[in-house]
């Protein structure tokens, strides 16, 4: 585990195995609100290709915590926060609709942006951006 | 060219290309099995109609943790779907809600109807169109969503705006949080049926979006603060427009307060409705007006202050029994705190440039194109490939009047953002009504929709 000073803010880059000790631990040390979970694709930038970002507050100390994890590529898959803040709960679940990570003992695990049938995760770098076709007249001419 | 290079294999020295060096950790072997780019167009709707199907189309498949209970009969419980198009439900928001008789004993809000994928979006655009996009996301406070968003682009970039800058940007952003909490409580009276408070605070609303368009050249939407700075100086005469507001807002406030506060409907409707205790709203994560009518003194302006908003002097109200009520009066209080730091803005409004000198930011006066070659060389490159910023990754939140409003940057060192999510305060708070809603009346659900005050564009952005 490493902590790092981005932009004076504190970050924790935590191995994925730590990830639940590592929050039992931070909430112990005072951070009561788990205010967003969310990820970024690397893709080929990095050889883990997703990152999950939590970010924590602690009301009482006035202060930010940052903990990130790298997850590999095939099966990602990631411990959930809901056992510790249950108000991760939605923010998981758009992270597996949007990344199609799984987060281990989350009660719910659905989408739930996308429709149910929806097929690949959208926010995904290899996941297209997609154009509706606009037909234009061919016979329009400008005078 | 062909010879050549038979001749050099056959001298037996194989031609060795210089190893190119690359960012790229590609390792033989992890190769992703497809590398097929999906398209909106193929995705396919309306699979086979199969029973399992129905049942979740018609609501009658509640997916979600809860133990059923064996000792209710089968024919007492019933499953009802509100929504998505319920006039109070704000938007397009659904809710399954397992009743029993006239009880709701477990509620599912079920989103997703307003997604445009705007995070998806946001990594199309350059930074500078950014605020753009993000201005569309909560569309009741579309300059918290800019506000943060451009503090994230300036952080990253590690640049500070100047102070007329920051200033406008407080004074504009308290502005918009008593335009929405004046929408929450018109859509919370007309949710309960006061109808005339509906009226009302969109009557009084539309003062201040006047005041938005006379400065930013529209309603909503504004794209008015941005990376740098803010896009124009406020209009001429804009301290009279806000000495009018000044002076019509409490007198209107006071004429709410006539009409809903001791009024014997109104309470009975709200007190002891939708409660949240304290310990919830921190364990679900709500932030913003529902949390701080559980008791909890908990502000981002006070915490965490940005732009400069530590120098005005205000008030966090707090309320105490988490219902209806006390996030009614909180919202009716917040926009007296906030009017209190529009009129200290206005008296201490900083002179000099509403956004920074940077020309490799802030793109030039358009009189200097004319005459500087440097200045339109700027505006050609600001335009078309917008300013790179340097790689790393932040979190910005500012209070948005639904509650902490975050913005998550990731940087490559690109012109467009690697990845900009938003946290949206809806979102979050949206996991209140389970809680909220549990052993209450169906009667009493428009009221808490009403009071947690979500707005769809935010939830589902």
């Amino acid at each position: 585990m490493t902590w790092e000073d981005s932009h004076a803010q504190d970050v924790a880059r935590v191995p994925g195995e730590d990830w639940e000790a590592f929050a039992r631990a931070a909430k112990e040390a005072g951070f009561e609100i788990c205010a967003d979970v969310t990820a970024v694709d690397w893709m080929r930038q990095r050889p883990e290709r997703f990152e999950v970002v939590a970010n924590l507050v602690s009301m009482q100390h006035k202060s930010r915590l940052r903990m990130i994890t790298s997850v590999g590529r095939g099966q990602p898959s990631v411990a959930s926060l809901t056992p510790i803040w249950p108000g991760a709960g939605f923010a998981e679940r758009e992270v597996y609709d949007m990344f199609g990570i799984e987060f281990e003992g989350h009660p719910d695990l659905t989408r739930i942006l996308m429709p149910d049938d929806w097929e690949g995760h959208p926010l995904r770098k290899d996941f297209g951006v997609g154009s509706v076709p606009v037909q234009f007249k061919t016979s329009h001419q400008v005078s | 060219m062909v010879d050549e290079k038979t001749e050099i294999d056959e001298r037996g020295s194989p031609p060795s290309d210089p190893p190119t060096e690359t960012l790229d950790i590609w390792v033989a072997g992890t190769e992703e099995p497809e590398f097929q780019p999906t398209d909106e167009g193929t995705q396919e709707f309306g699979r086979e109609e199969t029973e399992d199907r129905l049942d979740d189309q018609f609501g009658r498949v509640v997916q979600d943790d809860y133990v059923f209970d064996d000792e209710v009969a089968e024919d007492e419980r019933m499953v009802v779907n509100m929504g998505p198009q319920h006039p109070s439900t704000h938007g397009v928001l659904r809710l399954q809600l397992e009743l029993e008789g006239e009880v709701i004993r477990r509620t599912k809000p079920i989103i997703g109807y307003l997604h445009t994928g705007m995070e998806k979006t946001a990594e199309m655009l350059t930074y500078s169109q950014g605020s753009t996009n993000v201005t569309r996301m909560d569309y009741l406070s579309p300059l918290h969503c800019e506000l943060a968003y451009s503090l994230a682009v300036e952080r990253l970039l590690d640049i500070e705006v100047p102070a007329r800058a920051a200033a406008i940007r407080v004074l504009m952003t308290e502005l918009n949080r008593v335009a929405s909490h004046l929408v929450a409580l018109a859509t919370n009276g007309m949710d309960i049926g006061a109808v005339s408070m509906m009226m009302y605070g969109f009557r009084e609303r539309e003062s201040i979006l006047a005041f938005f368009e006379k400065t930013t050249g529209l309603r909503m939407n504004h794209n008015y603060i941005r990376p740098g700075g803010v896009a124009a100086d406020m209009a001429p005469g804009w301290k009279d427009d806000i000495a009018a507001i000044l002076d019509d807002l409490p007198g209107r406030l006071r004429q709410y307060d006539d009409l809903l506060k001791e009024n014997p409907i109104w309470l009975a409707r709200t007190k002891g409705v939708g409660v949240i205790s304290s310990e919830e709203a921190i364990a679900y994560s709500i932030t913003g007006p529902a949390l701080r009518a559980t008791g909890v003194e908990w502000d981002l302006r006070k915490a965490f202050p940005y732009s400069g908003i530590e120098q005005y002097e205000f008030d966090v109200p707090v309320g105490e029994n988490g219902d209806v009520y006390d996030r009614y009066r909180i919202k009716v209080d917040e926009i007296t705190e906030s009017l209190k730091i529009v009129e200290q803005v206005t008296e201490t409004m900083p002179k000099g440039d509403y956004r920074i000198g940077d020309a490799k930011i802030t793109p030039p006066p358009r009189a200097r194109i004319d005459e500087s070659m440097e200045a339109l060389i700027h505006h050609f490159k600001l335009f078309t490939e917008g300013f790179k910023v340097p790689a790393g990754e932040t979190y910005v939140a500012v209070e948005s009047p639904r509650g902490e409003l975050g913005c998550y940057l990731a940087s490559d060192g690109q012109a467009r953002p690697y990845r900009m999510h938003t946290r949206a305060p809806s979102f979050y708070n949206l996991q209140a009504l389970p809680i909220a809603m549990a052993d209450s009346l169906v009667a009493d659900t428009v009221a808490t929709i009403a009071s947690i005050d979500p707005v769809m564009g935010d939830v589902d952005r």
